[in-house]
């Protein structure tokens, strides 16, 4: 059952309705191109083997808003309190519409990424904390939370070997250094020290991603078993 | 990031609050008419109208995807939009802002629609705090005998039908529209705004208006000095002979 905690207001008021939720929330976290989603690949046949219904989501899927999302992501007008608001508003709908509802029906809910990289990415972005952490101070602490660990060395050549430095994965939209590598290097190292700072205050279970996918996959199943609904 | 409070700009930031047929929109349009025949750069936003976001609200009302929460959310962004186009720079650049409602329409309107008071205080953190904010008060039957006359239809967010107050749209209206204003009358205290009475004749509200907003515009920067000098100005520009002219000339 995943508890009805919050890190901050229960904003939508799941306390006074004395929500059940039998299911689990289960978060994979870690930086682009880190191999989150490799795992998440592995781990949703494997529940569903062992008789568990598992949803799974992704930042920018929510109806409302990923397609307006994407839309303003491609101008060149988006600045970065919209954009973090933009994103939250993809979260709170995702987190409405299909978190809680497969939560209270007893699914695992296995999300790539949650508050965390979005924290992370709005506080590089000069985001107040105290602000970005009061908005999503309404989100459930889930049952656990993987953070797949890497630093920047041994991101790059995954993430040149997976087509490239990409945009947005650069920071390029606040020019964090000369050319697209520079400000690769740049944002990524601040998002992983927010990462590395948050590891702590929120109980993460670092997983080390330099290991073999297989490797985590097996640690990631041992770490997640006693999770689980049992009989 | 600057919020509430905390920035300062050389321009000056007017807005005007208040439930849907107060008249606070004739009011600043209004006084925006005066502020630019005094010779002032003005820049006016609008509630809900960030070109980026606009088409998702629209869509998320029409299907009815939003959730208190997450129509809280939207406006927000779309006021994050305004913020950092519209509202900021004209301000850095010394300009006068108007704002036909503000940061207290979504306090009103989303804690009418039971999303948490603080959360959405919280929410809004990065907004401009404005030079003066002005609350259009009126008694509910005179905005509502405003806004039902000659209305064929509400819409259902606008009615309030999301709260499942009443079945009917007009009976869903009112109460949601009360909610609001009691929201409004609890935040003149809390946000210091400046009440303003909606049942006075519109030109006498209009004088008190700008009486008001008169010992803000000190120092604020002129491209004209008024609209008499702009008239001159207008005048002598049509007597100067235009380009087509002076070349008739040269050939002649």
């Amino acid at each position: 059952m995943t508890r009805l905690e919050f890190y901050g207001i229960d904003a939508i008021h799941l306390k006074e309705r004395d929500e059940i939720l039998p299911g689990r929330l289960i978060v994979i976290e870690g930086t682009d191109g880190v191999g989150r989603s490799t795992q998440l690949h592995l781990l949703r046949p494997w529940l569903e083997s062992s008789g568990y219904a598992v949803v799974d989501t992704e930042m920018t899927r929510s109806e409302l808003i990923g397609a307006g999302l994407k839309q303003a992501k491609e101008g060149h007008t988006l600045g970065p309190i919209t954009l973090n608001l933009f994103y939250a508003t993809d979260f709170v709908d995702r987190f409405e519409s299909l978190i809680l509802p497969a939560l209270r029906a007893g699914f695992i809910v296995l999300t790539d990424r949650y508050i965390y990289s979005l924290m992370a990415r709005a506080i590089v972005r000069g985001a107040d904390p105290l602000w970005i952490r009061s908005i999503y101070g309404l989100a459930l602490i889930p049952d656990a939370i993987f953070y797949l660990r890497i630093s920047v060395d041994d991101l790059i050549p995954r993430v040149l070997q997976r087509g490239g430095f990409d945009h947005w994965e650069s920071g390029m939209d606040m020019k964090m250094g000369g050319d697209l590598f520079d400000s690769f290097v740049n944002y990524q190292m601040r998002l992983l020290e927010q990462f590395d700072a948050m590891a702590g205050e929120y109980g993460f279970e670092v997983i080390d991603a330099v290991q073999p996918v297989e490797r985590i996959v097996e640690q990631l199943k041992e770490r997640m078993f006693p999770l689980l609904p049992q009989g | 990031m600057e919020t509430y409070g905390r920035h300062e700009y050389p321009g000056r930031l007017f807005i005007v609050e208040g439930v849907d047929g107060s008249g606070k929109s004739t009011q600043i349009a209004l006084l925006r008419q005066w502020l630019i025949s005094e010779g002032y750069t003005v820049f006016f936003s609008e509630w809900n109208s960030s070109p980026l976001v606009k088409k998702t609200t629209s869509r998320g009302k029409k299907k009815q995807l939003l959730t208190p929460t997450t129509f809280s959310l939207i406006h927000a962004t779309d006021f994050a939009d305004r913020t950092e186009h519209d509202i900021i720079p004209p301000l850095k650049a010394g300009a006068i802002v108007l704002a036909d409602r503000y940061i207290y329409t979504a306090f009103a309107r989303d804690v009418a629609r039971n999303v948490d008071r603080q959360w959405v205080r919280e929410l809004y953190q990065f907004a401009v705090k404005p030079t003066m904010a002005f609350y259009y008060r009126v008694p509910l039957e005179v905005s509502l005998s405003r806004i039902l006359t000659g209305r064929s239809e509400l819409k259902y967010y606008e009615a309030g039908m999301d709260l499942g107050l009443s079945n009917d749209p007009a009976e869903s209206f009112k109460l949601f529209q009360q909610r609001i204003v009691n929201e409004y009358e609890a935040m003149v205290d809390e946000f210091d705004l400046t009440v303003m009475d909606a049942t006075l004749p519109i030109p006498e509200q209009q004088r008190r208006m700008r009486k008001l907003i008169r010992p803000y515009l000190q120092s604020v920067r002129r491209i004209r000095t008024s609209a008499q000098d702009s008239a001159w100005a207008g005048l002598a520009r049509e007597m100067r002979p235009s380009h087509a002219d002076l070349q008739g000339r040269h050939r002649g």
